[in-house]
């Protein structure tokens, strides 16, 4: 931008202040950048190094820890688990979500305030707070430990998260294209099937991508309702780091390598559709 | 049902009941599903939790909660998850807000920067742990550089103390924190920056004067979103800290309370102190932002 160099006093004198702060301000982007970088990447190279001890890059290059971490984790069970406990949370957080969004976005009555506010509540109280008592309860009806209980406690945040992501974008939308389609003869089922699904679609699609990403990393809840066949990857990680010195580090950072690979794969692909300057629009009382 | 009716009327030609008057119609009804899910699995529990707390397995109604502030085990982990996780969200508000701000304007050069900086959510708690006792452990990367660079004679320990975890949540917390900031930015009508440059107002000026003012009620939503996010967090406490010691938060020992020592009256008392906190918190900061300016931030973004 151009800057006039009009300044009145008190103020900094635009143009070699600037040039400070922004060099300033970019060193420690790149600072940020590159140890997350360095971080990511001594898991990545610890993964397929043989042996790496005192020195910048380990003695050797193999692949053998990937195969011995997918016996030693189960990986293939744990990945089939992961995969049903994903794929049912976006698909019923969307299918509760979205209806809930849209009669908030279009409908003002009695009440709306109230269900804000108690569909706000589970994103700003800490998990353990809820995630406890959930679990007691759920090993009470014997849903803890099975893949039902982790689904449902993944819910939990999941389902206001797409409401609050959702309701502005239904807003947005304009109302008159619903009614255009009723005068020209739509019933329900017609305007939904022929105005909503394609106008709503890159919402839905966003909002279910962010919900995918979440749940993968949904660590708390699903640790403390998973039992021992319906761990996601995330617990399974966990469960091995905190057990570390049994296992080879390697075979452990592998494991890592999975669960990254495999959670920036979607995040690449949300990124792709939606603008990610526009995800977390307006979230608001 | 028609959507022709004005806001707050119920359906055209319906015939007028209680339910229209509250302005309830068909549908409004597509909120109950949700209602219900959030009322069973989230209200209910909580409810639970705190009948729980109050039903010690030895004792009198408020013993556990009696027991949480007398022994030191229990209630220095209040501040303890205090020091880690207020730090860490301070840090990361404050690191989000100039960079979304030098990002403000829509370009290519935006989206990849942002792309960068939101890939660390993909990280987790754990996987920045492993990474982290890798890199900053005393045969890592950072201290072989260090000491290469003779800036330091002997590795010194940033893992398994308080620095370690602060800095697991400072990288898994930021991209979070930028994201909203950055919408937040994003959403604030430029035009009114550009008045002010038109009348001599330098980057600088436009930012205390109009950009902070309107981003007050952001920050303080952002700030509490991502307090809530460190403040949960326990496995960075327990694979990068001291679990015994300076890093026990409070997660930890309502989680070991839970599955450890099999005591669900006091871990549901831990709980509950716990969600006490943290509304504490969010209330005192919601209340702060009430002496900034509240009003339009111009409507450019839908």
């Amino acid at each position: 931008m151009t800057t006039v160099t009009l300044t009145r006093g008190g103020d900094f004198p635009a143009p070699f202040w600037n040039r400070v702060w922004s060099v300033l301000l970019w060193s420690l982007v790149w600072l940020f950048v590159l140890n997350v970088a360095a971080v990511v990447a001594s898991v990545a190279v610890d993964s397929f190094g043989t042996r790496w001890f005192g020195t910048w890059l380990p003695e050797g290059f193999t692949t053998k820890w990937y195969f011995s971490a997918w016996d030693e984790f189960q990986l293939d069970d744990v990945l089939i688990v992961t995969i049903k406990v994903v794929a049912s949370v976006v698909l019923v957080s969307v299918g509760l979500g979205v209806p809930a969004a849209y009669a908030l976005a279009r409908r003002e009555f009695a009440g709306k305030r109230t269900i804000l506010l108690l569909l706000v509540l589970p994103v700003l109280v800490p998990t353990i707070t809820y995630g406890v008592p959930l679990a007691t309860l759920l090993y009470r009806v014997n849903l803890g430990g099975t893949l039902a209980g982790v689904i449902c406690a993944n819910l939990v945040p999941t389902v206001p998260f797409v409401v609050l992501v959702m309701t502005p974008f239904i807003e947005q939308i304009d109302q008159r294209l619903e009614s255009a389609a009723r005068v020209c003869g739509a019933g329900t089922w017609g305007v939904f099937r022929y105005v909503l699904v394609p106008l709503l679609a890159p919402g839905i699609m966003a909002a279910s991508l962010l919900v995918l990403v979440r749940s993968i990393g949904m660590f708390e809840l699903t640790f403390l309702t998973a039992g021992p066949d319906s761990q996601t990857l995330v617990v399974s990680l966990y469960a091995a780091a905190f057990s570390a010195g049994i296992r080879a580090n390697q075979s452990l950072d592998a494991l890592a390598v999975v669960y990254m690979v495999s959670s920036l794969f979607w995040l690449i692909i949300a990124l792709r559709f939606v603008n990610p300057v526009q995800l977390v629009a307006r979230v608001k009382d | 049902m028609s959507s022709l009716a004005a806001p707050g009327g119920g359906i055209a030609g319906s015939k007028p009941g209680w339910r229209a008057s509250l302005g309830w119609d068909g549908t409004t009804l597509l909120i109950l599903p949700a209602v219900c899910f959030v009322l069973a699995f989230f209200v209910f529990p909580c409810l639970y939790g705190l009948v729980l707390s109050f039903m010690p397995l030895k004792g009198g109604v408020f013993d556990n909660y009696i027991r949480f502030f007398s022994e030191s085990r229990f209630y220095s982990t209040i501040w303890k998850t205090l020091l880690i996780a207020l730090p860490a969200t301070l840090a990361n508000v404050f690191l989000a807000l100039p960079i979304a701000f030098a990002l403000r304007k829509t370009s290519r050069y935006q989206r990849i920067v942002t792309a960068i900086l939101v890939v660390p959510i993909t990280l987790g708690t754990v996987l920045v742990a492993q990474g982290l006792l890798g890199y900053l452990g005393p045969n890592g990367w950072f201290m072989r550089l260090l000491m290469t660079l003779h800036v330091i004679d002997a590795p010194f320990r940033l893992t398994h103390n308080y620095t370690g975890v602060l800095l697991s949540l400072i990288i898994t917390g930021f991209p979070f924190s930028f994201l909203l900031t950055l919408s937040y930015v994003t959403g604030i009508d430029p035009m009114l920056a550009k008045a002010a440059a038109t009348l001599g107002a330098s980057p600088w000026t436009q930012f205390k004067q109009i950009y902070l003012p309107l981003l007050a009620p952001g920050l303080a939503m952002g700030f509490c979103l991502a307090f809530v996010q460190s403040f949960a967090v326990f496995p960075s406490a327990v694979l990068l800290g001291e679990p015994a010691g300076t890093t026990r938060v409070m997660a930890l020992a309502v989680y070991q309370l839970a599955y450890e020592d099999y005591n669900a009256p006091m871990a549901a008392a831990g709980a509950m102190v716990m969600g006490a906190v943290q509304l504490i918190v969010v209330s005192c900061v919601l209340g702060l932002r009430g002496l900034f300016y509240r009003g339009p931030v111009g409507g450019t973004k839908g």
